[in-house]
């Protein structure tokens, strides 16, 4: 039976991996490759990491721990921050990454889907999407959650799903780092509207927050976090045992 | 050594990785000689076949490739190893190489409910027949899959399945040609065993 995925995100920026509240505040957590390794033998069922940097010599820094990390950890790795063409999703690539996500780089040039899709292949294609309930109704963010497209969050999702995109990650701006929860009714509304995967992400404070999440919304197959794993407030191999415990199918 | 075919298809980073992880010596070639010397050999593939199979007919690999797997182990994963069947029905009909009786038909075709393709994510294997590449591996143990073809009308040669609504092939055996549908070089642990075997025919 397939198993809901567990997703550790790592953050990365100077070669730290680092964590905010609600996008802003970043700190310094740990070394990418350990906690890697870490969140390997934990149980974790795939790596996100998002490069964080904004200069060139941040992106070199931040390919040779991918390098790094894909020649000694062997499960799938997906890699965002700063795609914006076919030549970025050819470095990552080249790295080790088995999946690219693409966030803003899909809102400036909505056909690099498509053509990275054709490309790579639809499973390589993973668009991430920042979502803020603005006046009511769910709107894309693009620039880390900074800048309001003023674009239809869910139309968004259902045109990438059209145009290639293998997988969605769902990122509520409105309950990331709140540790509340994560947002049920978004994620709700996005599954109905698409048949590809989707990774919910934004809000995961404790294990029955992911137990709600797949008991709620059955069409998630994928949860993600972020500071509650770094700072072991959440153990994977617990988390499992629970979700196990109420009839979820997880790896364990 | 080990040969991973080298046709310009997928990423070959992991696979190369995880080979060497589990020490095994590897070379990524195209070249004739190096597979004639090679103890075994891998048929890595992603993406679409009839691309796939035209690449590789286009190294010259072909004739060499069915020669070998008379004498060596041989195995292809994911779309190396539907590259191993008769024939392929992704866009249009295409050949494949014939090493095992079956064919390559669209994950849709045998669904009776409507679940999610591609076939993404890990699933357990439900093993038919042990030993091989299965060797270190037991029952429900978890394995990564990304796919939207599969193989049927091989049930002599399955060694292991995965249900996704129905049974799904995952790993393949006839004589020396070995095949997994899912990715041992992403499987973590599991993975790094079935290559360990491998390695070790």
């Amino acid at each position: 039976m397939l198993a809901k995925r567990i997703i550790p995100c790592l953050d990365v920026r100077n070669s730290k991996v680092v964590k905010g509240v609600n996008f802003e505040g970043v700190r310094d957590v740990d070394d990418p490759v350990s906690l890697a390794k870490f969140y390997n033998e934990a149980g974790a069922d795939e790596l996100v990491f998002y490069d964080i940097t904004a200069t060139h010599e941040g992106r070199e820094l931040f390919t040779d721990i991918l390098k790094r990390v894909a020649g000694e950890i062997f499960i799938p790795l997906t890699v965002g921050g700063g795609i914006n063409t076919l030549d970025d999703f050819d470095r990552v690539l080249k790295s080790g990454a088995d999946k690219v996500s693409v966030n803003s780089g899909a809102i400036k040039n909505p056909a690099l889907i498509g053509e990275a899709a054709k490309r790579y292949g639809d499973q390589c294609v993973v668009l991430s999407m920042d979502i803020k309930r603005v006046d009511g109704k769910f709107t894309l963010f693009s620039a880390g959650g900074r800048i309001n497209t003023g674009i239809d969050a869910l139309e968004w999702a259902r045109m990438g799903q059209e145009n290639g995109a293998g997988e969605l990650v769902v990122n509520s701006i409105d309950t990331d780092g709140v540790k509340k929860g994560f947002d049920i009714e978004m994620l709700e509304e996005i599954s109905k509207r698409v048949s590809i995967p989707i990774i919910a992400s934004g809000g995961a404070g404790c294990i029955d927050d992911f137990t709600r999440l797949f008991n709620a919304v059955p069409g998630v197959d994928a949860g993600l976090a972020a500071s509650i794993f770094h700072f072991r407030e959440v153990s994977i191999k617990d988390l499992k045992k629970e979700l196990a415990k109420n009839n979820i199918s997880v790896r364990i | 050594m080990t040969a991973i075919i080298d046709y310009g298809v997928g990423n070959l980073f992991s696979l190369e990785g995880s080979l060497k992880h589990i020490g095994e010596e590897c070379v990524i070639t195209a070249d004739e000689a190096v597979l004639r010397r090679a103890d075994r050999i891998i048929l890595p593939g992603v993406g679409a076949f009839p691309d796939a199979i035209k690449k590789l007919e286009n190294t010259g690999l072909v004739p060499v490739i069915k020669e070998l797997a008379e004498i060596k182990p041989i195995m292809g994963i994911c779309l190396g190893m539907q590259l191993l069947f008769d024939v392929s029905f992704e866009y249009g009909t295409h050949k494949g190489l014939g090493l095992i009786e079956g064919k390559v038909v669209p994950i849709e075709s045998k669904l009776t409910e409507p679940l999610k393709v591609p076939h993404m994510g890990w699933n357990s294997l439900n093993i038919r027949k042990t030993g091989g590449i299965l060797k270190y591996v037991n029952e429900n143990e978890f394995v990564y899959y990304v796919h939207s073809f599969c193989a049927v009308d091989c049930d002599d040669s399955i060694t292991a399945t995965s249900v996704y609504g129905t049974d799904i092939t995952g790993s393949v055996q006839k004589n020396n040609v070995y095949g997994t549908q899912f990715h041992p070089e992403k499987s973590g642990e599991t993975g790094l065993k079935i290559l360990k075997a491998f390695c070790e025919l």
